[in-house]
């Protein structure tokens, strides 16, 4: 680790005000963040913690969303969402271990967008709107690929709002060692629709699977998807598992995710 | 009715208070006055050639001592290799320098380059980081066969090729093999993988070196599961320091399993740089260097045929193996695949030819060593795979199979030049058909399909040669050691006894089951017995712990020392006693005279050796100390069988183990509840490195599963219950405790039974698989579904 200034503001507007100093960072759970430095691949000369701004804690129901403060750690999620949105709730209380999910942010998670990650699945998978301190980001537009987001530079993911689904499920096979998903996917059914996200699987990130997606909302059974593949052109081929394998895991967990949720 | 005490009991182990209460005293733990850090900088690129190394820039970084690279090593010794194995041709293997700090070249992804000693580790990191290698890439050698390709690149530029030996075993029976395999009504051929690991003990190598100017003295703390060897090693071929000028403490050690019994380069260095700089320097492993630093295990490429007649009895056996030393020779690589595994490979079968050929090959990657089994699991995972695939091709039982072909008579001379003193494996097999409730699986199949999931039994047997011996054999098979054990026992007036032990422990519990062994002989309490190991200032010449040779060879040691500590006691006891040394019995901590209510207590007996005022001063010495080497006369031999059941998710590829049933024979038990946990242990590693464990290089070297992130250890969620059983007991005919070692037992039985169960269960959905090659990655195993 190299030597960094650190600072935890008790505001929004104060940690935007840190994070613009040069090559200032923001820190959430730090379960990315710290490892990285621990390395020494990555040398921020001051890192912003966002765990101290009492605003962006915390679990709260709004009409048919659940809003979500964006360094609410993924055990409280597991735990006060659970009523509300107990797809959500499963979702969070199945990241990582215990150590990690006391740690780990959902604003953290997002902003990162590990390919791997389990919380993208649940916010392309929900419609859900990313509140930063500037603006409000669809789901659709956040993601744009492996690790990028249409984050701006200092730009702080201060809530996330998910629309409450009739029924959902997060089903998941963990990476052996990492336990990272190998692939999951999230499948949230609502009024206007069924939504589909898959991780772990595609070298673009987070996707949607829309002719699942299509199937889905005729007919919200497993045996709907029948027939139905995905090719493995850009899935993640690497020691744990082929593209071929991955493609083959996608219609494998949404038809378990179907199952479970229904 | 249990003992609450002595040889049989299942003691607490006395060691696990300080582990589990946060006051061991690990090498880490140990901060000496003035103590500077060492960061040692290591390629990054697997093979390549240095052109220079520029530390001008990084020698004024603040808090820098002193920046060390190859040149500050000359005059100094190769890292040695502790045995030579002769090849088929007579000649004797070869064998690269291995400098301490790399010279000239790189030959492996992790190899030191250079060594930076500061205050403060985060000062000779950032000191590293301004040295500028110059290199030049070379193509790397990777897989084994590549490497013995005629254009291949070659590791060792001064080595006529990248083939370290060839050895055959037994040359002589190779004619005799190939005439059965003509003659066989059936041949069964398999080609396996028994895969690279990490040892990835909890506790990462440490080193600290000190050098007091004053006296001359040399100290190395470091992780070692055999501190004697290491000073030996590195104080007689590396640093030219005399053993009496050289202490080696392994103080409390976090698991070896292998890995910590090579003498490594860090250990030289800190101990060669304390005196340069006339401070102590401490290195810890961070555990990205273990992964690339650490001698890693297996790694074999094998080709084994069984040959049977037409009654399906083995007839002969022939394998091809191509084993992975690595870029250099750790200390007993080249043991591996040829002393410690072509022994082996009768197993527990009556087969009357057999022919080994391993040929040993240099790569671009971290040394190959011993990891726990070290050659036993290799024989026995191919030995046992073979047999079942015959089964299959024969349409037979597999059980059935391997017992029509058990040893049933002993002693058993096996074509491979060892001969089993005892063992009973229809008892064994007998035993864990009970345990494993064999007869119930068809009914636990059918339960699991109504379920959708598949469901298959492996059985398997093994058989390891433990307690590594004797010397005089061992010197002719190419060893630089004598593989003997040592001990003294020193009882002090007030009756309390120290032991001191060459073996080492670290995480065996030998505190707790030595001493029981000694309680035993006296009839004492354990508690007035202290077992102390792991430095070379306080311990009698001892070889360390590996090859489950503890209790069978250092115990040993401690029990001839007692019984002199005993003999001399009885004669101390008839004196005052005024009895004949004859009659004099010794009975729960008592002598006493045979057929008489006269008896002086063990305390008495021990302050009269220390206050020898009514004392036999013209016929024994005072003082109660005596020291045993013990070398044993042959191996001790385990063996047991093992069942695993598994289910598999069809969509998945997933496997669960659901069951798993061990039956062993470790002849005579000192402490059933250790001996369980080493085979719960082991077989957990076993499960580990058949599911799970996998270290993958890509072409280049560079090493793909460098961190817990890619490399995947088992965790207690992997594992179900075990049911362990070790009441077969046919003990040791060559020591004096009768016990066979159970260290190691584990890891070498379950690879084979959880590949079957896997087999078996894709069997029973119609696939025609006979094999799958470990680690059963969920990928790996839905591949072989489709």
């Amino acid at each position: 680790m190299y030597n960094f200034d650190f600072v935890k503001p008790a505001t929004v507007d104060e940690a935007v005000k840190a994070l613009g100093d040069e090559d200032a960072q923001a820190l959430g759970g730090g379960q990315t963040l710290i490892p990285t430095l621990k390395q020494r691949l990555a040398s921020p000369s001051k890192l912003v913690s966002l765990t101290g701004i009492s605003d962006m804690q915390g679990v709260t129901k709004d009409g048919d969303s659940v809003v979500i403060g964006g360094g609410t750690t993924h055990r409280v999620v597991a735990e006060d969402a659970a009523d509300a949105y107990p797809g959500l709730a499963g979702l969070a209380g199945r990241i990582g271990d215990p150590a990690v999910r006391n740690r780990g942010t959902i604003g953290g998670s997002l902003a990162n967008n590990d390919p791997s990650a389990c919380y993208p699945a649940a916010a392309l998978g929900s419609g859900a709107t990313i509140v930063t301190n500037t603006r409000e980001i669809a789901a659709d537009d956040y993601f744009q690929g492996m690790f990028t987001t249409a984050l701006e530079e200092g730009e702080i993911i201060t809530q996330v709002r998910f629309p409450i689904p009739k029924v959902s499920h997060y089903s998941k096979i963990a990476q052996p060692a990492s336990r990272f998903p190998l692939v999951a996917v999230f499948v949230a059914q609502y009024a206007g629709g069924v939504r589909v996200a898959v991780t772990g699987a595609s070298n673009n990130g987070v996707f949607r699977w829309s002719e699942a997606e299509a199937a889905l909302s005729q007919n919200f059974a497993a045996d709907a998807l029948e027939g139905l593949t995905l090719p493995a052109d850009d899935m993640i081929g690497d020691l744990h598992g082929t593209a071929a394998y991955r493609a083959h895991l996608v219609g494998v967990m949404t038809r378990r995710a179907v199952t479970a949720a229904s | 009715m249990p003992k609450d005490g002595g040889i049989g009991a299942s003691s607490k182990r006395r060691e696990d208070i300080r582990f589990l209460t946060g006051e061991g005293n690990y090498t880490d733990d140990i901060n000496l006055r003035g103590q500077a850090y060492v960061f040692f900088l290591r390629s990054d690129i697997a093979h390549g050639t240095i052109n220079s190394i520029d530390t001008s820039a990084a020698t004024g970084m603040p808090g820098v001592v002193k920046i060390f690279t190859a040149a500050d090593f000359e005059g100094v010794g190769s890292i040695p290799c502790g045995w030579q194995v002769t090849d088929k041709h007579g000649e004797v293997m070869q064998e690269p320098a291995h400098p301490v700090l790399a010279s000239g070249k790189v030959r492996h992804v992790g190899e030191p380059m250079a060594a930076v000693v500061a205050e403060t580790l985060a000062q000779a990191r950032d000191a590293a980081e301004a040295i500028v290698v110059d290199i030049s890439d070379l193509p790397a050698v990777v897989d084994m066969k590549d490497a013995l390709k005629a254009d291949a690149p070659k590791v060792h530029d001064d080595l006529k090729s990248n083939l370290c030996y060839d050895w055959g075993f037994v040359e002589e029976n190779k004619a005799a093999v190939e005439e059965a395999f003509q003659n066989a009504a059936h041949v069964t051929t398999l080609e396996l993988r028994n895969n690279r690991l990490v040892a990835n003990p909890m506790e990462p190598r440490v080193a600290v070196g000190d050098f007091a100017r004053g006296t001359g003295d040399h100290t190395l703390y470091t992780t070692s599961q055999n501190p004697h060897v290491i000073r030996l090693l590195m104080g007689a071929f590396v640093l030219g320091i005399p053993e009496h000028k050289l202490r080696v403490v392994a103080p409390d050690v976090g698991g070896g399993f292998g890995t910590k019994i090579f003498h490594y380069q860090e250990e030289a260095f800190v101990t060669f740089a304390a005196k340069a700089c006339n401070r102590p320097v401490k290195w810890t492993s961070s555990r990205t260097e273990a992964f690339m630093s650490d001698a890693h295990g297996r790694d074999h490429v094998t080709t084994i045929q069984l040959a049977l007649d037409a009654e399906n009895n083995f007839t002969a056996l022939r394998t091809d193996t191509h084993a992975n030393m690595g870029a250099y020779l750790s200390t007993f690589a080249p043991s591996v695949p040829t002393w410690l595994h072509g022994t082996l490979m009768a197993g527990n079968y009556r087969t009357p030819l057999i022919y080994v050929n391993v040929k040993a090959v240099f790569t671009n990657t971290v040394p190959v060593d011993a990891y726990r089994g070290a050659g036993r699991p290799e024989a026995t995972f191919q030995l046992e795979r073979v047999i079942d695939k015959a089964a299959i091709e024969l349409g037979v039982d597999a059980v059935a199979l391997r017992r029509q072909n058990f040893i049933t008579e002993f002693p058993y001379a096996t074509p491979v030049a060892v001969e089993y003193d005892t063992g009973d494996y229809v008892a064994t097999m007998d035993k864990l058909t009970e345990i494993a409730d064999l007869a119930g699986f068809e009914a636990r199949r059918k339960e699991s399909e109504a379920r959708g999931k598949l469901r298959g039994l492996g059985v398997n047997c093994y058989i390891e040669a433990c307690g590594i011996a004797p010397s005089n054999l061992v010197g002719q098979l190419g060893a630089r050691a004598g593989l003997f054990e040592s001990a003294t026992v020193r009882v002090n007036a007030t009756g309390g006894l120290v032991v001191m032990t060459g073996s080492h422990s670290h995480g065996q519990g030998h505190e707790t089951s030595f001493a029981q062994v000694v309680a035993e002989m006296i009839g004492i309490d354990e508690n007035m017995i202290e077992i102390v190991h792991g430095d070379t200032a306080n311990t009698p010449m001892g070889m360390g712990t590996y090859g489950s040779r503890s209790i069978a060879v250092g115990g040993s040691a401690m029990v001839r020392a007692t019984e002199k500590i005993i003999a001399k006691a009885k004669k101390i006891a008839s004196h005052l006693l005024e009895a004949s040394e004859g009659d004099i019995e010794l009975k729960d901590g008592a002598f006493s005279v045979a057929g008489t209510d006269k008896s002086v207590a063990w305390g008495d007996v021990t302050l009269a050796a220390y206050v020898p005022h009514n004392y036999p001063l013209d016929d024994i010495e005072p003082g109660l100390e005596e020291t045993a080497f013990y070398d044993p006369s042959n191996f001790t031999y385990p063996s047991g069988a093992y069942a695993c059941e598994v289910e598999v998710d069809r969509d998945t590829g997933q496997v669960t183990i659901e069951r798993f049933a061990a039956a062993d024979d470790f002849g005579n038990i000192i402490n059933p509840m250790i001996v369980s946990g080493q085979v719960h242990g082991g077989i957990a590693q076993g499960i580990g490195q058949a599911l799970l464990e996998n270290c993958a290089y890509d072409e280049n070297g560079q090493l793909l599963s460098a961190s817990y992130m890619d490399y995947a250890m088992p965790r207690a969620y992997d594992m179900p219950f075990f049911d362990v059983d070790h009441s077969c007991q046919t003990p040791c005919t060559h020591n004096p405790l009768g016990v066979k070692g159970c260290g190691e037992a584990g890891a070498i039985g379950s690879p084979p039974a959880v590949v079957g169960a896997v087999v078996d269960a894709l069997r029973s959905s119609g696939r025609d698989v006979t094999h799958i090659d470990m680690p059963l990655s969920p990928n790996r195993v839905w591949a072989a579904m489709q």
